[in-house]
């Protein structure tokens, strides 16, 4: 693993941005694989093949393109550019800050593709992404801020290679960050705007309007965020490689089985009580982490 | 000096030539022309001048300068008691009173024998205030040229005084760069007041009954602001014999902190910042131009700027945490309400004073990292908000409502307005623009200084990007078919402004690094001694942002709406039930048709709650401040 | 080669079916014969399906609806008739408001029998389904280099007749 971690290393800012172009993709769409054998596993079905991600994004991309207006795949390609840019920029070593910002720029393009269709689905939709946002945009902001406070830096290449170990520091940010992740993941209890189950009360939320290359599209953008945000839960365990990964891996499948277990709520009970855990474990570690320094 | 002063005459010059020349005149378009023109160049005049030298100040003694303003100080005293008395309100009569009272009778007798060394100065600060009024303040005039015609074309009932308000404008604009060059804080006090003025008239502009009481409001505000000013400058001179801006930084702090606290205060209640938010909220029934130039680009920031400048006394002091306090609630309960409103320049107010908040959070915590953050703050949100609301502007006529519910489908009503107004408003809170760099460094600064400033500001954000998207989603939504296209009618004069504004957003950002390390370093450097060393390789990557969206946005516009063929255009999904795009067959073969419309999350975000809330809650940090200082 | 015979995406549109087809075809997602593990989703969304699955048999007002549906499907895509009522409308079908099964409206392409119809036959009908998506995909494929201009850019009617 150290040999792997010197090899990384070694490789300029450029390499690390392709490798994680190249990569990311594969490893999404393994993980969404797993995520729906594991589902169906879960459930007492057989479940789809690993690989099936994968199918269903090629076949996507063999369909015909139907379009509601000549603009609507405009903002979905923005949002793949600008999801697969901050992920680059995090994993090349750069600001968390400007991945984090640059995120939401591509989260901002998604939700104005969801919009600019009026269609009243994609519509309501857009609206609950938006909730969405607000609701987990303050506890990202926090993990950046914990970790700053911790390790003295925003940059991630600091944070990769500082010596303590953040969980120790940040347990409550951790946490917090993990409530949040389900949102991010598109995971029940959360999944309003959009799901991957079968049927929901809004079709298919905000990409009801979006079909084909499209959607297919959209589906490799969540792998690539996926990506990222594993790669957030990593820099908590970065002291040490292998744990970090098992970490990564372990919060991935806590959500599968958040997922099994829990109905969608309400938009409202998403909203406020994402913002009172962000509260109640993000901000009073970072109070607590104040007072200890 | 020279510069200086004409800047400070030369708008009065012509004020008093748009009052003095008969309406209608060609040459009084030229002359509006050329003035702008002229105000726009003496500030890049004062720029390139200064660009390499640190600040300067002059000496400029004159008893007629003084007397002068002395008897302007009395003939406006007059007039607002005159105008109060048959408006039958006498608050206003009281406080200035109190005012003239304080004034001249300070005048009379110590301040007779009182030596000032210098009375104007110039730095990095002042000259990037400059140039914000100077530009933007002139852009806004000649928008107005445009505006006002259709402005009494609408609001027929409304008495046309064009002579007037342009008298009102230019005076204002005098004031707003006596104020950045006033180092005398006697002067600094009188050009305070006229900006008072000038705001009180304009936005009684409209005469009627709901106009007069949010002048009136704004009036007593501000008039309450000017007493606790004259009775800091007062305190002031009796303690320590100085009357200048630059040697009260360097006092004692033991002397000066209850001066230094009135002055913040009365920065605060220009700024619009809680308890006194309830003025400039009001203040939105004004012409647009008025909101646009006073209450977003410049008036407010003249009380952020005097909050900066008296900043460095209140350091590590009690009276700069609350500060920073009042600063963060007005942050965070502004922005909470933004969500909750769906008046266009309502909504533009409360993001002002959320703004301005997260400025004097800036100012209370004062290390040279916020007060970077806080100036870059001030640029980028006087050239966006201001371009928001001139939008603002002309879609309330065009469309008869500045509700953002009757924006739909604005992008295939008026497709060149929107597209500048989405600059605007990317302009305020994403990624690769200017806000969001300011808020980027004023993260850092919180985190570095006081972390539970930055769980403010993380909570806020998120409101923010709340209240935006949904206001961007509401104009570019689509439907197919074709719309009359309504933007035809809009002036030439309103073009112009709102080209050159969109082109300085953009530019703005573009031109950050420049900005920061040309103009704000330098400036941090004088009064800190050290400065913000920012991640050169994040610097590229914002640039690269900014610059893939110029090259993309144009490039996938052309690719989407001209080359990209190959598709087939289907209805949108309404469950089957499809008659056209936005109609569908509902029960009884009835033709429904649908309508989207936001959330407003009233429930969490109601403007009565939070507003009284933000109100007693800095009312109790306001009166700390005032207890610790006094104490 | 075409992938959608490994990811062929279903919509269920219940023409007026007695709900017992209906039935049959969620049962078809449950453990027991678990459609999923064919890579069968049941999307809800025309837009996103590659196969139309119709129950019950076609009257009045459900006809428009189902042009409709289909017209919003991205091509290649098949439609299946599943159960009686939806092959020829069965003791429906001289009702003065049925026109028949869903051929009447739809160019079907696989009748699935049964009242109701079973799972097995079901996802045996969807499998069958699938090979004509796949012969489908190969024939648009052919058409379009023959005359790559042939299908772009028309625009769909919603005349009510």
């Amino acid at each position: 693993m150290n040999s792997i971690s010197e090899i990384i290393q070694s490789w300029s800012i450029i390499e690390r941005m392709l490798a994680f172009f190249l990569l990311a993709p594969i490893a999404g769409g393994v993980l969404a694989g797993i995520d729906r054998k594991l589902s169906a596993r879960l459930q007492g079905r057989y479940g789809p093949p690993v690989r099936q991600p994968f199918f269903d994004v090629l076949k996507l991309f063999q369909k015909e393109r139907i379009l509601v207006n000549k603009f609507q795949n405009f903002p979905i390609v923005l949002f793949f550019l600008f999801t697969v840019f901050s992920g680059a920029l995090f994993f090349s070593g750069a600001s968390i800050l400007l991945a984090i910002f640059s995120l939401a720029l591509a989260g901002t393009f998604f939700i104005l593709g969801g919009f600019s269709v009026s269609s009243p689905y994609s519509h309501l939709g857009a609206e609950r992404e938006l909730i969405q946002m607000m609701s987990y945009e303050p506890m990202v902001i926090l993990v950046a801020v914990g970790m700053y406070q911790v390790t003295g830096s925003f940059t991630v290449a600091d944070i990769v290679q500082h010596q303590a170990s953040l969980i120790l520091y940040l347990p409550g940010v951790f946490a917090g960050f993990v409530y949040i992740l389900t949102i991010k993941f598109r995971k029940s209890p959360f999944d309003l705007s959009m799901s991957h189950h079968a049927h929901q009360e809004l079709v298919r939320g905000i990409t009801t309007e979006f079909s084909g290359p499209a959607l297919g599209l959209i589906e490799i953008t969540h792998w690539y965020e996926n990506v990222l945000l594993l790669g957030m839960v990593y820099l908590f365990f970065a002291f040490n490689p292998w744990l970090a990964i098992v970490a990564s891996l372990g919060t991935y499948l806590f959500e599968i089985i958040i997922d099994m277990n829990y109905a969608r709520f309400k938009w409202q009970l998403t909203f406020w009580s994402s913002w009172l855990f962000t509260a109640v474990a993000g901000v009073s570690n970072i109070i607590v982490l104040c007072f200890l320094k | 000096m020279n510069v200086l002063i004409f800047l400070i005459v030369f708008p009065l010059v012509i004020s008093v030539l748009a009052l003095a020349l008969p309406r209608g005149l060609l040459i009084k378009r030229i002359i509006g022309v050329i003035a702008n023109v002229v105000l726009c160049a003496v500030p890049i005049y004062l720029l390139v001048t200064y660009l390499d030298k640190g600040p300067a100040y002059f000496h400029l003694e004159s008893h007629l300068i003084n007397n002068s303003m002395l008897v302007v100080e009395i003939l406006i005293a007059a007039y607002i008691i005159y105008i109060s008395i048959r408006a039958k309100r006498y608050l206003p009569v009281l406080l200035v009173f109190l005012q003239s009272v304080i004034m001249l009778s300070f005048e009379f007798t110590s301040g007779r024998g009182m030596q000032i060394e210098h009375s104007l100065f110039v730095d990095k600060f002042s000259i990037i205030m400059a140039l914000i009024v100077g530009c933007i303040g002139s852009a806004i005039c000649l928008y107005a040229i445009g505006y006002i015609p259709e402005y009494h074309e609408h609001y027929k009932e409304v008495k046309a005084r064009p002579r007037y308000f342009f008298f009102l404008m230019y005076l204002f604009l005098s004031a707003m760069f006596g104020i950045v060059f006033s180092n005398n804080l006697m002067w600094i006090y009188f050009f305070w007041e006229i900006t008072t003025l000038c705001s009180f008239l304009l936005i009684g502009y409209k005469n009627d009954q709901a106009s007069q009481e949010s002048a009136f409001r704004a009036l007593i505000m501000n008039l309450l602001g000017g007493v606790v000013f004259a009775v800091g400058l007062v305190y002031l001179y009796h303690s320590s014999q100085v009357m200048e801006l630059n040697k009260l930084i360097q006092l004692d702090k033991g002397y000066v902190l209850i001066p230094a606290v009135c002055i913040a205060f009365a920065g605060l209640v220009k700024s619009a910042q809680f308890p006194f938010s309830s003025w400039l909220t009001g203040a939105m029934v004004a012409p647009t131009p008025v909101s646009a130039l006073l209450h977003s680009s410049t008036m407010v920031k003249a009380g952020v700027y005097i909050i900066l400048r008296v900043a460095p006394v209140l350091e590590n002091t009690v009276a700069a945490k609350m500060l920073m306090l009042i600063g963060g609630v007005s942050f965070l309960i502004t922005a909470f309400i933004a969500i909750s409103q769906s008046n266009a320049k309502k909504v533009l107010a409360y993001s002002t004073i959320s703004n301005l908040g997260l400025i004097v959070a800036c100012a209370g915590i004062n290390t040279y990292s916020a007060v970077w953050a806080a100036i870059l703050l001030i640029i980028f949100h006087a050239v966006a908000k201001s371009l928001l609301f001139l939008c603002v502007g002309i879609i309330e006529y065009k469309l008869g409502s500045r509700d953002i519910e009757d924006m739909d489908y604005l992008i295939m009503r008026m497709p060149k307005l929107t597209a500048i107004m989405m600059t605007g408003m990317a302009g305020m809170f994403l990624a690769p623009f200017g806000m969001i760099i300011g808020k980027l460094a004023t993260l850092k600064a919180f985190v570095d200084s006081n972390p539970g400033m930055a769980i403010i500001l993380a909570y806020g954000s998120g409101a923010t990007v709340f209240f935006w998207i949904k206001w961007m989603g509401k104009i570019i939504s689509i439907k197919h078919g074709v719309f009359k296209v309504m933007e035809d009618r809009v002036s030439r004069w309103e073009w112009i402004t709102l080209g050159i504004l969109a082109i300085s957003t953009v530019a703005a950002c573009i031109g950050f690094p420049l900005i920061a390390f040309r103009l704000v370093d330098p400036f941090i450097l004088e009064v800190f001694g050290k400065t913000v060393i920012v991640d050169p390789f994040s610097v590229y990557m914002i640039l690269l942002m900014m610059v893939g969206l110029l090259i993309l946005l144009p490039l996938g516009l052309f690719f989407f709406g001209f080359v990209n063929k190959g598709y087939k255009r289907v209805g949108t999904y309404l469950g089957g039930a499809n008659i056209d795009d936005v109609t569908f067959e509902g029960a009884m073969e009835s033709s429904q048709t649908i309508e989207l419309k936001n959330y407003y999350l009233e429930k969490f975000f109601g403007e009565n709650v939070l507003f009284n809330a933000g109100v007693f809650i800095s009312l109790i940090l306001l009166v700390i401040m005032f207890g610790v200082a006094i104490i | 080669m075409g992938w959608f015979k490994k990811s062929p995406w279903l919509l269920h549109y219940n023409a007026t079916s007695c709900n017992g087809c209906d039935i049959e075809i969620i049962a078809c997602l449950t453990p027991l014969y678990d459609l999923e593990r064919f890579g069968i989703i049941n999307t809800g969304n025309p837009k996103h399906a590659d196969i139309l699955a119709v129950t019950g048999s076609v009257n009045e007002k459900s006809k428009q609806i189902l042009k409709n549906l289909y017209d919003q499907m991205p091509n290649p895509k098949v439609v299946v008739a599943v159960g009686l009522c939806a092959i020829s409308g069965c003791v429906f079908q001289d009702c003065y408001n049925v026109l028949g099964g869903a051929d009447k409206v739809l160019p079907v392409d696989v009748y699935v029998p049964g009242c109701s119809a079973r799972p097995e036959s079901i996802i045996d009908g969807v499998l069958q389904a699938c090979e004509i998506l796949e012969e489908k995909y190969a024939q648009q494929k052919k058409a379009k280099q023959s005359s790559p201009k042939s299908q772009t850019n028309q625009r769909q009617g919603f005349n009510h007749e």
